[in-house]
């Protein structure tokens, strides 16, 4: 039987591992929103984003120690790989959906996992099966308080996420652009009436969905190494987190990425089972979720028109 | 060379059995499961346990392998299937890593050396391939007819009526659900059987090959030759399986890298549904996209990569 403190410690691994859900989530559910369609590629473009971010961060920094041009450099990498995953979120978007928007539901997400497959394994091809170690920008010792460990890299996931959360809520809530986004999600077809442009409003979503991916898939892969099918597994997960808070609402995705985070750091010493069945509970929750409140916890629950 | 044009026969035939699972589900049902890697694992596995453990002939198996995956199918399905398509994608997708997750859980190993399947005396070992093709092929054309004699049936009707618009069909006095459970419970069986083949081929299961990327292929041989004509899933089986055996077919396998053909696939999955979604030997009157001709929309889709605006 596990302590309390121990248990803290599982809170406190949770809420990291579920704001770096949370991040990733707020792409599926932004799409969502708009297109309602499931991006299935945003995963890998996690992917793409801590690859880019890795070979940027190595390269900028060299050989050099300095440990706050570590830092700097770490910043300018995650820059540089937003902008890229961005820029790569709207081709796909142009390339692989828009030609579709008009079809069946079915037609969209058949490409999305065909784009999907063609980045995994890209990947894979070009940079080979070996999975590689994001170097912490700093000495990442834990800091102990009163015997709850917490490691400098979980602070910064915890910030850096807690900042982009925050933009993004001012992004939407504030501007003019984020007006738009919210009146596209509520009604393409009006808001096009009303003078928005709704193909630029979508290759921004997908753009600003994307870099949210790639901070994530830099997040993560601290934790979890950064290989070619990084994205799948986690990008799953954040899908599911998404559900759980209610698919096409902000909030929900932070809320839901919280909990499905916390749900799997505490879910398998609770329950006494081994913890290489940790992704058996996300999906156990998605299903749970779906068969109690298909609308998530946030979500509102739309009836079907004809 | 011979070799590997029986190989890949072989192989077409046990994902050719698939496919018809698949196209059964996705292709007259118009339901999107990703979660036939997991049926082929409990066929194969059943195969396993029973000619292994308990000693049972393969033809025993072969329909314990059928029933056990139609009642896992039935299972997950009377849940999920009330869900709407794209979760219903997500909810099997889960499920199919659940199966895997808890079979790697069990024996990360699998099993190996599972006796030959034999009839009459005859052994069917992997040596002998002609063998193995005419007993694949058999049981794929006993598939084939059944699942086209039900696609012409009043419940094959009733299935791509469901495809086609759930409202309207329900309010024709079909029972959508029930329908949908039906051909999921069905695709799900005939997954079973074809795992129960690739055991008695290769006489081992690996709970690692298992994985997502199985059940892509599968879609990907139903999108690819139609998806509601059996002929050209069977055709889709046999394009992707050349694909994947390419390489060593050309001996090129050291030049050419593994995920040369899974790069294909997914370009196979996003030019077939931007410029014939309706397959290769897919009907006009069934196609998934919209119904502009293929011409128009390749040039709009040039257009709109262009920037101009696409006609809606």
């Amino acid at each position: 039987m596990a302590t309390l403190v121990q248990y803290l410690q599982y809170l406190l691994n949770g809420i990291t591992l579920g704001s770096i859900y949370a991040l990733i989530a707020l792409g599926y559910t932004m799409v969502y929103g708009i297109l309602k369609f499931i991006n299935f590629a945003h995963g890998d473009i996690l992917m793409v984003g801590a690859y880019t971010g890795l070979l940027t961060y190595t390269a900028l920094l060299g050989d050099s120690t300095n440990p706050v041009w570590m830092l700097t450099a770490f910043f300018i990498a995650m820059l540089v790989s937003m902008a890229f995953c961005a820029a790569l979120g709207m081709f796909i978007e142009r390339v692989a959906y828009k030609p579709l928007r008009s079809a069946n539901r079915l037609a969209p997400l058949l490409s999305a996992i065909g784009v999907s497959f063609i980045l995994s394994n890209g990947a894979a091809w070009i940079f080979g099966a070996q999975s590689r170690r994001f170097p912490y920008p700093f000495d990442d010792t834990p800091i102990v308080i009163a015997g709850l460990s917490i490691t400098p890299h979980q602070i910064l996931t915890i910030v850096v996420s807690v900042v982009m959360m925050v933009v993004l809520t001012l992004f939407v809530n504030r501007t003019r652009m984020g007006k738009a986004m919210r009146a596209t999600s509520l009604d393409q077809s009006t808001s096009e009436l009303m003078g928005i442009d709704v193909n630029r409003i979508i290759s921004m979503t997908f753009a600003i969905g994307s870099a949210l991916a790639a901070v994530g898939g830099i997040l993560c892969s601290f934790d979890f190494r950064v290989y070619a099918s990084m994205g799948t597994m986690t990008g799953l997960k954040a899908f599911v987190a998404a559900v759980i808070g209610g698919i096409g609402n902000i909030q929900g995705a932070m809320i839901g990425g919280l909990l499905l985070g916390v749900l799997e750091s505490i879910g398998a010493p609770l329950l006494g089972i081994p913890s290489a069945l940790r992704d058996t509970i996300a999906f156990a929750a998605l299903i749970i979720i779906l068969l109690v409140r298909p609308e998530g916890i946030l979500g509102k629950n739309e009836r079907e028109k004809v | 060379m011979l070799n590997f044009f029986q190989l890949i026969i072989i192989y077409a035939g046990i994902y050719a059995l698939m496919a018809i699972g698949q196209n059964c589900i996705t292709g007259n049902t118009g339901m999107l499961s990703l979660c036939h890697a997991g049926f082929f694992c409990i066929g194969s596995y059943a195969t396993a346990i029973i000619c292994k453990t308990f000693g049972l002939p393969f033809w025993f198996s072969l329909p314990v392998a059928a029933l056990a995956s139609g009642i896992v199918g039935f299972l997950i399905g009377v849940p999920t299937l009330r869900l709407k398509g794209d979760y219903l994608c997500i909810a099997t997708l889960g499920l199919g890593e659940i199966i895997r997750n808890i079979a790697t859980n069990v024996n990360p190993v699998g099993m190996m050396s599972v006796p030959r399947a034999q009839l009459f005396g005859y052994q069917f070992s992997s040596r002998n391939k002609f063998t193995f093709i005419l007993l694949i092929w058999f049981f794929v054309l006993i598939a084939y007819i059944l699942f086209r004699q039900l696609a012409h049936s009043r419940l094959g009707r009733a299935m791509v009526a469901v495809r086609e618009d759930e409202v309207a069909a329900a309010s024709n006095g079909i029972n959508v659900t029930k329908y949908k459970i039906g051909a999921f419970t069905l695709g799900a069986a005939v997954g079973g059987t074809a795992g129960c083949f690739a055991t008695a081929y290769t006489l081992t299961v690996q709970p690692s090959s298992f994985t997502f990327m199985v059940s892509v292929m599968v879609l990907c041989m139903v999108v690819l030759g139609g998806m509601g004509n059996l002929l050209g899933v069977i055709l889709g089986a046999f394009i992707i399986e050349f694909i994947s055996y390419f390489p060593q077919l050309v001996g090129l396998s050291s030049v050419i890298p593994a995920q040369a053909s899974q790069i294909i696939y997914g370009l196979v999955l996003v030019v077939m549904m931007i410029c014939r979604p309706q397959g290769i030997l897919g009907r006009d009157k069934y196609r998934y996209g919209d119904p502009r001709s293929t011409f128009s929309k390749l040039r709009d889709a040039v257009k709109s990569r262009k920037g101009g605006e696409v006609k809606a």
